[in-house]
Order: structure tokens, then C-alpha cells, then sequence
């Protein structure tokens, strides 16, 4: 029963996402090609508030629902990493005109094809952890 | 009510409610960040054994691939009972721009809602080599490139960002660059190959 409370979240997240239209491949291009404002409206706005809620969590020292803080993890800092991982996901966005959270959207539409990119980015990942102690860090 | 929610959200709401999603995962003791299920998925299909990276405490998150199988839940609610009167509305330029690399974008819902584009995900499409090249390249540089750099749009460009870290803000950039060089000169030649 303690799922259940994701699987509801998880349901927001694929309203959500459809309604906010950040699933769409057009948008995704739309995006890139600098040519709407919508999808850095969504991010912006999401930042932003977002900031102030991080903000407001640590100042107020939000609990969980379990009554723990809630902690933000620092993240470790290095250039490579996350610039080239970064760059490599980026060619991937654009391509498939899905990230993550799309991805498993799109397939609650219908939209069987998105298989192929859900099904290949598990096994990129699975690449990445047999290559990841010859890759900078 | 439902008619009111079924049209298409303005930028601003869209934005707010994932901050909402954001804060009931961290109030429920996880947090926002959709790629770190593929690296589940592989733990789960047994990859711990032959991979240190994999061999990681997976039963922990088992909340997360629950979020995300409520997105695909999300996903079907919102395309049939909450769907859009017509398809999504995209700028003239980039419209305009599809069309020289041979896409269509729906003008009415009889031609498509306005999410995924025919002519590369449509079933009698999908499997010409360039659109299996699109999809499965595609995916591995999705699945490869967000372990690396640690996270992906949730997890960098909003968690990240939100908590003002730095490395985010790169990964961030890193994803312009990649998004940049794929729209504007690889996808445009795949497209008319």
C-alpha cells in the first residue's frame, strides 16, 4: 500500500506531461529550434518555483511523510562528466523528441514505436555501466 | 470540469504542477529524477552479477518505477479522457521548417494529435532503417548519455537546477548542445536521406 501513493503521482506526472505538451516530438524541435516560447515557459517556471520550494523545504526543515528531513544531495562536482553525458543525452533528446518522462507517457498513449526508444535506452544504460571505469568523471 | 481541464495548459500551469510532482515525491521520501529507472530496469534483469554499477540496493527505489508506470497510466487517462479539442499548436517557423524534411504536422485531430509525428512513429513507418536509426540510436544516446552525465531533464534541468547546483546547470548546457547539433544538422539530413 506505501506504492500507491507514487502510482498516484506517477498519474499527475503523465497528466501532466501530455497536457503541458513536453511530450511532443514538434515541441521538442519547436524547442531547439529556438522558434516558441512554450517549452522555457514550462522549465523556467518549473525552476523557479521550484527553487522557492527547495528553499522553503530547507528552511523550514520539511519532513516526509515518515517525519525524516527532507535532505537535497549536493552533487559532486566535475566538468566531463556531466558535459559530455550531458551533450550525449541532448543528441538523444532532440532525435527521439522524448526524454525519460515522455517516453513512459508516450507509451500510455499508444504510441507503440516508443518501445524501440524505451527498450534501447535501457540497454544505453546498461552500456554506459560496463564502460563507465573508462569514461572521465 | 473535465472540459476545463482537457484544454491545452498554459505554460505557467504546466510549469507549477511539476513543481508539485516534485515536492509530493520528496514529501513521500523519494525524489524527481525519471532516468535513474533505466539503471533499475538493468539491476532488476539480473546486470549487478557481471557490473558493480548495477550492483546497488534496487528494491529501495521500487518506488520509482511505480511513479513512472503511474505515467504511463497518466499517459492513456489524459490521451482518452482528457484529450485536447485539437492537436498540439506549433509555431509557423518550425511548421514550416518540417516540411522541407518531408514532415507533416497535424492541422486537425482527424490527422493526429500533434504529439509524434507520422511519418517517423507511425507502425508502418517506424521500421524503415532511417526511423530504426532514429528510435534506437536515439534511445541509446538517451539511456547512455543520462547515466553519464547522472540525470536527465528532471533530474538536472529541474531538481538539479532548482537546488541551484552547479554541475546541473553543465549537464544543462551539455543538453543544448547535444538538442542544438541534433535539430539543426543531423536530424535535418537523416530526415531527407
Amino acid at each position: 500500500m506505501k506504492f500507491i501513493k507514487f502510482l498516484l503521482t506517477g498519474i499527475l506526472f503523465g497528466i501532466v506531461m501530455t497536457k503541458s505538451e513536453a511530450i511532443s516530438w514538434f515541441r521538442i524541435q519547436e524547442m531547439f529550434r529556438f522558434e516558441s516560447f512554450h517549452m522555457y515557459g514550462i522549465i523556467g517556471t518549473a525552476v523557479i518555483l521550484g527553487a522557492t520550494m527547495v528553499a522553503l523545504v530547507k528552511k523550514m526543515q520539511g519532513k516526509t511523510i515518515n517525519g525524516e528531513t527532507i535532505k537535497f544531495n549536493p552533487k559532486n562536482m566535475s566538468i566531463p562528466r556531466y558535459l559530455f553525458g550531458g551533450i550525449i543525452f541532448g543528441l538523444g533528446w532532440a532525435m527521439t523528441g522524448a526524454c525519460p518522462g515522455p517516453m513512459f507517457t508516450l507509451l500510455g498513449h499508444g504510441i507503440w514505436s516508443i518501445l524501440l526508444v524505451i527498450i534501447s535506452s535501457i540497454f544505453g544504460t546498461y552500456l554506459y555501466g560496463v564502460l563507465r571505469s573508462r569514461l572521465p568523471h | 470540469m473535465i472540459e476545463f481541464i482537457s484544454q491545452p495548459w498554459h505554460w505557467g500551469v504546466s510549469g507549477a504542477m511539476i513543481v508539485l510532482v516534485m515536492y509530493l515525491l520528496l514529501w513521500f521520501g523519494g525524489q524527481f529524477g525519471v532516468s535513474a529507472n533505466l539503471r533499475i530496469m538493468c539491476a532488476i534483469g539480473g546486470a549487478g552479477k557481471k557490473h558493480s554499477f548495477f550492483d546497488f540496493d534496487w528494491r529501495s527505489q521500487i518506488w520509482n518505477l511505480v511513479f513512472i508506470g503511474g505515467a504511463v497510466i497518466g499517459g492513456y487517462i489524459a490521451s482518452t479522457f482528457l484529450a485536447s479539442p485539437e492537436p498540439v499548436q506549433i509555431s509557423d517557423a518550425t511548421q514550416a521548417y518540417l516540411k522541407t524534411v518531408g514532415v507533416s504536422t497535424p492541422q486537425t485531430m482527424a490527422e493526429g494529435t500533434g504529439y509524434v509525428p507520422n511519418e517517423i512513429f507511425g507502425l508502418e513507418n517506424a521500421f524503415s532503417l532511417v526511423n530504426l536509426i532514429i528510435l534506437i540510436i536515439g534511445g541509446l544516446l538517451i539511456g547512455f548519455g543520462t547515466r553519464w552525465a547522472g540525470g536527465c531533464t528532471s533530474g538536472h534541468a529541474i531538481s538539479g537546477l532548482a537546488n541551484l547546483q552547479l554541475p546541473s546547470l553543465i549537464a544543462v548546457i551539455g543538453f543544448f548542445i547535444g538538442g542544438l547539433l541534433m535539430a539543426w544538422l543531423i536530424l535535418p539530413q537523416l530526415l531527407t536521406l
